[in-house]
C-alpha cells in the first residue's frame, strides 16, 4: 500500500466558544487541497457552557464516517483533554493555550500555543484566538497555510477586509509559532493532493434541501426541531432568489396540513422534522394517504423516547416511519447512507410521491444531518422531474366529468389542480366516491382500498436493489441501513483486510421492502448480523416480518453516539 | 352570469330543521353575490356536521381532518392566490381541536374566509359540551353543568387584530349571505361566527331563543372602532348583536410578499437551469 493519509482532528470546548466555526474552517481548508474530509459535531443541548466537540477526518481516499483514532486535539478547555486524551494515537498531540487554561501534567504530547496572547498581539483583541488555533494545527501537520488563508478570506470577507485580514494575521501567528517552537517531527503529515473544484462539501441536511429545490419543491412548511432545522433554514434562505415559499408553522400538525393543502393546490411540497414532530404529523400522514395527496416528509431522527437526547443520534424510528398512521395506505420510506444518497433519493422521493400520489418519508438522523462530507459534484442533469398523470382537455371526452379518485387499472387517478374550468377537484378524508364525495357504501370502500394498494404494486418496481460490498462468498453478513453506511463499509473492509470473509448489505430504499433482493442475500441467516443504532434491532424485525428469515445476531448502539468501525469491530469480536 | 343553480348539488345528510340548511343557502347566495363561479372557489372543511356543507354544493373541496381546516386552506392559498379559499366547520372543530391554528391564522392574516357554525354543542358525536357552551350547560359529558367559561371567539379575534370578524344567524339567510359576501371580499383573514340552533341536542339555544335576542348592527355602528367592537363582542344574554363587528386594514400574507402574487407558485415552470447555482453554496 502506498503512503496514504488518514488523520483525525478533534476540537473540544464549551458551547459558545465557536467550535463549529473553527471546525468548518479547518475542514474546508483541508478539503481545498483536494483531500476528502468528513466532519461531525457532538453538541450538548445548550447554548453556552458544557462540553462539545467537532471532529474532522481527512484522507486521500473517500471517507464517509468517523473513526475513534485521533491524531490532533485542539483543546479550548481542560475538560477536552481529560475526556479525549485516551483517543489519541501514538505520538498524537494536544494543542492548547497554556496561558489561558492551567492544566495538570499529562503523559500525552502537549503543545502549548498562546492562542489569546498571539491574537491580541496581531489583531488587538483576543476574539481571533480561534484563528490562531487553526493556524497552529495546520502548521503541526505540515500543511500549506495558503488554503487556510483563502478560506478565512471567503468566510470573513463579508464582514469587511479588516476582519478577514486580522484573522489571517492571527492564523499566521499560530502557524509561525508552531513552526518555530514545534515539537520536532510530527509523524502525521498532510499535503495537497489535487484540485478541489470537482468536489463539493456539504452535510446531509444540505443535500436533502438542495435536492428538494432542484427537484421543483416549491413549498416547505415546518416547525423548528433539532436536527431538522437546517433543512428549514436552507430552504427559507432561498425564498428571495427562487420564488419558493417557506412558512414556519405554529406546530407540526399545521406544517403537514399546510403542505397537504399546497400539494392539493398544485405545488411540490415538503416538511422536515424529528421523531417528536413526526408523532404530531401522523394524523396528517394518514390524511395524505386517504386523499392521495403527494407529500415528502423528512424525519431527522434523534434518540427518544420523548425528548430523549435532543442533539444526538439514533435510528429508533424505522418501524415508526413504516407503520405510522391510522388505517392502511401505501407509502415509501428511504433512509440515505451518505450525502449522495440523500441528494438522489430526495429527488426520487418527489417523483414517486407525485407519480403514485402517496406520502414519501426520508429517514435521516442527526449523524447524517449534521455531518459534512466532501463528495464529487452531483450530476444535476440526471435530475428528472416527473409529476405523474394529469387530467387534460383531451381526456374530457374519454373520461367525462373530472373525478379526482377515478378507479383505474393502475390505481392512479389523473390529477387536476383546483381553479381550472376543466373540472371541480373534490377529495375527502372520509371514504369517498370516485368524484371525491363522502360515502358509506361497502363496495366503494373495497374498490378504493384495492385501488390504493394497486399503486403499491407499481411502486415496488421502483425500489432499487440494496448495496452489497465485500467478499462475494462471505461466511458472515453485516446488515445495515441508513446513516451507518460509512462505518459499516469501513468495518467490513478492515475485517476482510485482516483475513475475515465478510459481506455487507446496506438498505437505503427500505419501503416497500425489497423482499426478493434481501432474501437472495440472506443465504447464511445464522451468520448474519444486524448492525443498527437502536436498542431493539428494528431492521432485523422488519426482515423477519417481510422475508420470514430470523436474524438473531445484532450489533446495536443506543447511547446517542454514532456507530464507528471500531465499535462494530469490538462488538463483532465479542461474539467470536 | 353565475346563478344559484350553478351551485346546486344533491341531497344532504342533515337532520330536518338543522341550522345548516340556512347556512348552505346563505353561502351559495353569497358566492353568487360576489360573482364567483364554482371552479374559482376552494372550500376546505374539517369534521362534523358543518364540515359536510361543501359536499352539498358545487365547488372545489378538500374535506380534511377535524380541526385542521385552516392549515390546509393556508397552504392552498399561498401556492395559488387566485383561488377564493373558504374554510368551513363547526365550533368544536374550529375553537377546540383547531384553536391554535385559529390564533395563528389571525396573526398570519392569510386571505381566507372562515365560516364557523357555532351551535354550542357537538352534534355528530351526539351531544357533548363545546368550547362555546354556556356555563352550567348540561350535556352528556357535563352532567353537572359545564364548568369552563365559554370561549368568546369574537373578542379573541379582535384582541389579536383580525382583519374582519362578523356574527351571523342561520335563521336570517339574507343578512347572513350579505355578511359572508363581505367577508369573502375582505382582503385578509375573515371570521364569520354563525349562530345556529342544533334542533336535536341543544334545547336551550333554539330558533326562538335567538330570535328574541338578536338585533342587527345598523349604519350608526362603526366597525372600525376597536373599543366599540370589544363592547359589542361582550354583549351576550338578553341582547345579541349580529353583523359586521370589527374590521381593519391590514397587509395580508400574500401582500407582504408580492412575489407570491406576481409569480404564483402554481404557475412557475420549473427549470433546472434556474437552479444551477444552488450547489455553488457547497463548492470548496
Amino acid at each position: 500500500m502506498n503512503m496514504s493519509i488518514d488523520i483525525s482532528f478533534k476540537i473540544g470546548g464549551e458551547a459558545g466558544q465557536g467550535l463549529q466555526t473553527i471546525g468548518y474552517i479547518l475542514a474546508k481548508s483541508l478539503a481545498r487541497g483536494g483531500l476528502y474530509v468528513f466532519t461531525n459535531q457532538d453538541n450538548e443541548s445548550r447554548i453556552r457552557g458544557g462540553h462539545n466537540f467537532y471532529q474532522i477526518r481527512i484522507s486521500d481516499n473517500k471517507v464517509e464516517n468517523l473513526t475513534e483514532e485521533i491524531h490532533v486535539i485542539i483543546a479550548l478547555d481542560e475538560k477536552t483533554i481529560i475526556e479525549h486524551k485516551d483517543e489519541l494515537v501514538r505520538n498524537g498531540v494536544i494543542i492548547f493555550d497554556g496561558e489561558k487554561i492551567s492544566v495538570k501534567k499529562y503523559d500525552e504530547n502537549l503543545l502549548n500555543v498562546p492562542f489569546e496572547r498571539l491574537a491580541k498581539e496581531k489583531s488587538g483583541s483576543t476574539k481571533m484566538a480561534n484563528s490562531v488555533a487553526i493556524g497552529a494545527a495546520i502548521s503541526l501537520v505540515g500543511y500549506d497555510h495558503s488554503f487556510l488563508e483563502s478560506v478565512l478570506k471567503d468566510e470573513f470577507g463579508s464582514k469587511g477586509a479588516e476582519i478577514s485580514d486580522k484573522n489571517i494575521q492571527a492564523s499566521r501567528a499560530g502557524f509561525n509559532f508552531v513552526s518555530e517552537n514545534g515539537i520536532g517531527e510530527f509523524p502525521y503529515r498532510v499535503k495537497k493532493i489535487g484540485d478541489s473544484q470537482d468536489f463539493i462539501f456539504l452535510n446531509g441536511n444540505e443535500a436533502v434541501a438542495s435536492a428538494a429545490l432542484l427537484s421543483g419543491c416549491k413549498f416547505v412548511s415546518a416547525y423548528p426541531m433539532s436536527p431538522s432545522t437546517s433543512i428549514q433554514q436552507f430552504f427559507a434562505s432561498k425564498m428571495k432568489d427562487y420564488g419558493v415559499v417557506f412558512e414556519q408553522a405554529e406546530d407540526e400538525i399545521s406544517a403537514i396540513n399546510m403542505i397537504i393543502g399546497a400539494s392539493f393546490a398544485g405545488a411540490r411540497s415538503m416538511t422536515a422534522t424529528s421523531g417528536g414532530g413526526f408523532s404530531l404529523m401522523v394524523e396528517g400522514l394518514s390524511l395524505a394517504g386517504m386523499t392521495e395527496t403527494p407529500i415528502v416528509i423528512v424525519i431527522c431522527e434523534r434518540p427518544g423516547p420523548a425528548t430523549g437526547f435532543p442533539t444526538r443520534t439514533e435510528q429508533g424510528e424505522l418501524e415508526f416511519a413504516i407503520y405510522a398512521g391510522h388505517g392502511e395506505f401505501p407509502r415509501a420510506v428511504f433512509a440515505p447512507g451518505n450525502v449522495e444518497q440523500a441528494f438522489y433519493l430526495t429527488s426520487k422521493a418527489f417523483n414517486l410521491a407525485e407519480k403514485y400520489q402517496i406520502p414519501v418519508i426520508i429517514l435521516s438522523d442527526q449523524y447524517l444531518a449534521d455531518s459534512y462530507f466532501t463528495t464529487e459534484r452531483f450530476d444535476i442533469s440526471s435530475i428528472k422531474v416527473d409529476r405523474g398523470e394529469f387530467f387534460t382537455e383531451s381526456q374530457v371526452k374519454k373520461l367525462g366529468e373530472y373525478k379526482r379518485h377515478l378507479i383505474t387499472e393502475s390505481g392512479i387517478s389523473p390529477r387536476l389542480f383546483p381553479g381550472q374550468k376543466l373540472g371541480l377537484v373534490v377529495t375527502d378524508s372520509d371514504e369517498h366516491t370516485e368524484d371525491g364525495h363522502i360515502t358509506e357504501l361497502a363496495d366503494v370502500k373495497i374498490n378504493n382500498v384495492n385501488k390504493r394498494f394497486r399503486k403499491l404494486e407499481l411502486l415496488k418496481k421502483n425500489i432499487g436493489t440494496p448495496f452489497v460490498y465485500g467478499s462475494k462468498d462471505a461466511d458472515t453478513l453485516l446488515i445495515g441501513w441508513g446513516s451507518t453506511y460509512g462505518a459499516l463499509k469501513e468495518a467490513t473492509k478492515i475485517l476482510n483486510d485482516q483475513g475475515s470473509n465478510v459481506k455487507m448489505l446496506h438498505l437505503s430504499e427500505i419501503w416497500p421492502f425489497p423482499v426478493e433482493a434481501v432474501r437472495n442475500e440472506l443465504k447464511i441467516p445464522d451468520k448474519s448480523i444486524s448492525v443498527e443504532s437502536n436498542s431493539t434491532g428494528q431492521m432485523a424485525h422488519l426482515i423477519r416480518a417481510e422475508t420470514g428469515i430470523e436474524i438473531n445476531k445484532k450489533i446495536l448502539r443506543f447511547d446517542g453516539r454514532p456507530l464507528t468501525p471500531q465499535y462494530i469491530l469490538r462488538e463483532f469480536r465479542k461474539g467470536r | 352570469m353565475v346563478t344559484l343553480k350553478d351551485y346546486e348539488n344533491g341531497e344532504t345528510a342533515w337532520c330536518p330543521g338543522c341550522g345548516n340548511f340556512g347556512i348552505l343557502q346563505a353561502v351559495k347566495k353569497a358566492l353568487v353575490k360576489v360573482g364567483l363561479e364554482p371552479y374559482q372557489v376552494l372550500m376546505v372543511s374539517g369534521i362534523g356536521q358543518a364540515a359536510k356543507l361543501p359536499h352539498y354544493m358545487k365547488c372545489n373541496l378538500f374535506n380534511g381532518l377535524h380541526g385542521r381546516t385552516l392549515p390546509v386552506a393556508t397552504g392552498a392559498k399561498i401556492v395559488n392566490p387566485k383561488l377564493t379559499v373558504i374554510a368551513v366547520s363547526g365550533d368544536g372543530d374550529s375553537y377546540s381541536e383547531g384553536g391554535n391554528h385559529f390564533m395563528h391564522a389571525i396573526r398570519r392574516n392569510i386571505d381566507v374566509t372562515y365560516l364557523v357554525h357555532d351551535n354550542q354543542i357537538y352534534g355528530l358525536t351526539k351531544g357533548q359540551a363545546s368550547a362555546t357552551s354556556a356555563e352550567g350547560f348540561v350535556t352528556k359529558t357535563t352532567p353537572m353543568g359545564a364548568f369552563s367559561k365559554p370561549l368568546n371567539p369574537i373578542a379573541l379575534a379582535i384582541s389579536q387584530g383580525i382583519s374582519f370578524v362578523g356574527r351571523g344567524f342561520s335563521g336570517d339567510i339574507e343578512h347572513l349571505s350579505t355578511l359572508i359576501a363581505e367577508a369573502i371580499e375582505n382582503r385578509g383573514f375573515s371570521l364569520v361566527d354563525i349562530l345556529q340552533p342544533c334542533v336535536i341536542f341543544n334545547h336551550v339555544n333554539t330558533y326562538q331563543w335567538y330570535r328574541k335576542r338578536i338585533y342587527k348592527l345598523d349604519s350608526s355602528y362603526d366597525p372600525k372602532d376597536r373599543n366599540a367592537a370589544f363592547q359589542k363582542a361582550q354583549e351576550w344574554g338578553e341582547r345579541i348583536p349580529i353583523g359586521k363587528i370589527y374590521t381593519q386594514d391590514r397587509l395580508t400574507y400574500i401582500e407582504h410578499d408580492p412575489e407570491i402574487e406576481s409569480n404564483p407558485i402554481i404557475e412557475q415552470k420549473h427549470s433546472l437551469n434556474n437552479f444551477n447555482k444552488i450547489l455553488e453554496d457547497f463548492k470548496i
